[in-house]
């Protein structure tokens, strides 16, 4: 069960506004690269986000390049899991594979600030400030294995191969 | 039941029966990082425990992005992809070669391969009929090592294009006009395959923006079919032996139709900060211009200068308005130096840039100041992509943009007939 408070954000939240271009130089440093993480969609964000927090967007998150320095930055700024209506295709498998869950569900009824309560194994989640609670869809089995071992990396560390 | 072009190319290559929604594993026939990804995509490589490529000859490290680099930073990357290209045997294409795409397009990709590379605009080889598309680093290092990938096949959209373009609109304006209609999330997970009579007599460099841009309505691949279009391609690049004919069956299943009359089409424009944010080039006229960049995947190919030229020759770029042009490879540069574009486009006052993504990715050779406008020719206009968010990046086609240099501001091309 994860419990964290609600960052919301718009729709089409692209991986250029998560791992702004000019700091590709920071692409070996991710710990620095971290500290700036949604920083042109938000520049307090990476100040205010604490861990174990829940970053949820509109429709389209994360699309754009397919730097996997988007989910890994997010999760190491603390974002426990993203929430959103609809997730671009490389950001959901990339998120997925450094171990990040995601979500999709009608984040219209998530207020910012809310107090959320996330069961991944049935992905409900619940709004503990305003009571809604929502269903999330479906995720392939493939990437539900990948993610219940905390990554792709651990999971070939694991099985040597793809077990579908 | 008949299948789509991603179904067959997925079917031949997993050895199964593929239809949209199941989950196959297939062999790669290439796989590459670039630049910006490769040093992650090493990271997760040594992570796993691996320390064989399953097929060096097939695996590319691209320096493209940052080409030559602009700090100490970067070089340290590009000397880490380096060293270890060279430890493992891959293949290393250098900051002298080009962008990754147009390289791939000029000498490795053939119809009916499946190719996976650390960088979403992989979907351009789709004009040559490969099944290409984009992942992250860790999953083009399981491919580095494995020679092998899942997918899941995807569905697909048919798009039948009809009619002849008129005079100063092209496959720029045809995919942004697209985009526009469907949404950057319009055919997200899709694969989008390209038909129609005008699609028949489209040359290879078209095909290669239409299917580059594809990503950006959030599809997993755009393909075309192969023809004898891909065939002339192939030949000219050395390749014919590779060439074969592949085309969906007649009775395949599409989730949409979309028919376009190209003959309908206008000069188009991506306005800020999304690529689906367009409108015809005579909404935004006259909005001033800071700089002009032309080039990137999408349209820095030889067809694109050659547009240029001829719009540039015997004029000069507006005073207040910078003109950046990168070829996409050093073939094209090659081939636009020996056309005379490049004597033309400088003798008009622009700066010729490596071959390479130059000003695209936002870290060097031509990042805007606050509050600058920049029309450029390349495939995304997202804020902070040009390395300042306070900055207002524009998309057209590259006769658009020519255009608008010489008048310092936003202009229909049509006025250079």
């Amino acid at each position: 069960m994860l419990r964290g408070k609600a960052h919301k954000f718009g729709d089409d939240i692209s991986t250029d506004l998560i791992q702004p271009g000019r700091y590709n130089y920071l692409r070996s440093n991710l710990s620095e690269l971290a500290k700036h993480v949604l920083e042109d969609a938000d520049p307090a964000f990476a100040s205010k986000v604490n861990k174990g927090d829940f970053l949820v967007a509109g429709k389209n998150f994360g699309l754009g390049s397919s730097r996997e320095h988007a989910p890994t930055i997010l999760k190491l700024a603390g974002v426990s899991a993203v929430l959103a209506k609809s997730v671009a295709r490389i950001f959901f498998r990339n998120a997925i594979n450094v171990g990040l869950p995601v979500l999709i569900c009608d984040t219209d009824k998530i207020d910012d600030g809310d107090e959320l309560e996330i069961d991944l194994a049935s992905g409900t989640i619940k709004d503990l400030t305003n009571g809604a609670k929502l269903t999330s869809g479906v995720i392939p089995d493939v990437m539900l294995k990948i993610l219940s071992e905390g990554g792709l990396v651990p999971y070939i560390k694991k099985y040597k191969d793809f077990k579908i | 039941m008949g299948k789509t072009l991603a179904e067959k190319i997925l079917s031949a290559k997993a050895g199964v029966d593929a239809h949209a929604g199941d989950i196959v594993i297939a062999p790669v026939d290439l796989v590459f990082a670039q630049d910006g990804t490769a040093p992650l995509a090493i990271k997760q490589f040594q992570s796993c425990g691996f320390d064989k490529l399953a097929c060096p000859s097939s695996t590319i490290f691209f320096l493209d992005h940052n080409a030559p680099t602009p700090t100490k930073e970067l070089a340290n990357d590009q000397l880490l992809i380096r060293n270890f290209a060279k430890k493992c045997g891959a293949c290393l294409s250098d900051v002298d070669e080009g962008i990754c795409h147009q390289v791939i397009a000029e000498f490795h990709v053939n119809p009916g391969e499946i190719i996976v590379g650390a960088d979403s605009h992989t979907v351009t080889a789709g004009a040559l009929c490969a099944f290409a598309t984009g992942m992250g680093s860790t999953d083009t290092a399981i491919a580095f090592a494995l020679g092998k990938t899942w997918f899941r096949v995807p569905e697909s959209m048919k798009v039948n294009v009809s009619g002849r373009f008129p005079k100063m609109v092209c496959a720029k304006d045809l995919i942004l006009y697209l985009i526009g209609r469907i949404g950057a999330d319009g055919a997200t997970y899709m694969s989008m395959e390209f038909g129609g009579e005008t699609v028949a007599r489209m040359p290879v460099s078209q095909r290669l923006t239409i299917a580059n841009m594809t990503v950006e309505a959030g599809a997993k691949t755009g393909l075309f079919p192969s023809d004898e279009i891909t065939r002339k391609y192939l030949e000219s690049r050395g390749r014919e032996d590779k060439w074969r004919r592949i085309q969906a069956d007649s009775d395949a299943k599409y989730e949409h139709v979309i028919e376009i009359d190209a003959g309908k089409l206008v000069p188009m424009i991506s306005k800020p900060h999304t690529v689906d944010n367009t409108a015809p080039v005579t909404e935004v006229a006259g909005t001033k211009v800071q700089q002009v960049f032309i080039g990137t995947c999408t349209n820095g190919r030889l067809d694109d200068l050659a547009i240029v030229a001829k719009i540039l020759r015997g004029k000069k770029r507006h005073p207040d308005t910078r003109l950046l042009v990168a070829p996409a490879s050093r073939d094209v540069l090659l081939e636009a130096v020996s056309a005379g574009y490049v004597r033309t486009m400088i003798q008009a006052g622009a700066i010729i840039l490596p071959p390479g993504c130059a000003a695209c990715v936002g870290g060097h050779q031509g990042i805007l100041g606050d509050g600058e406008v920049c029309l450029s020719t390349a495939n995304r206009n997202f804020k902070g992509r040009m390395g300042n968010p306070n900055a207002f990046i524009y998309l057209s086609s590259p006769a658009t943009a020519a255009a608008s240099a010489i008048k310092g501001k936003i202009t229909d091309p049509r006025e250079f007939v």
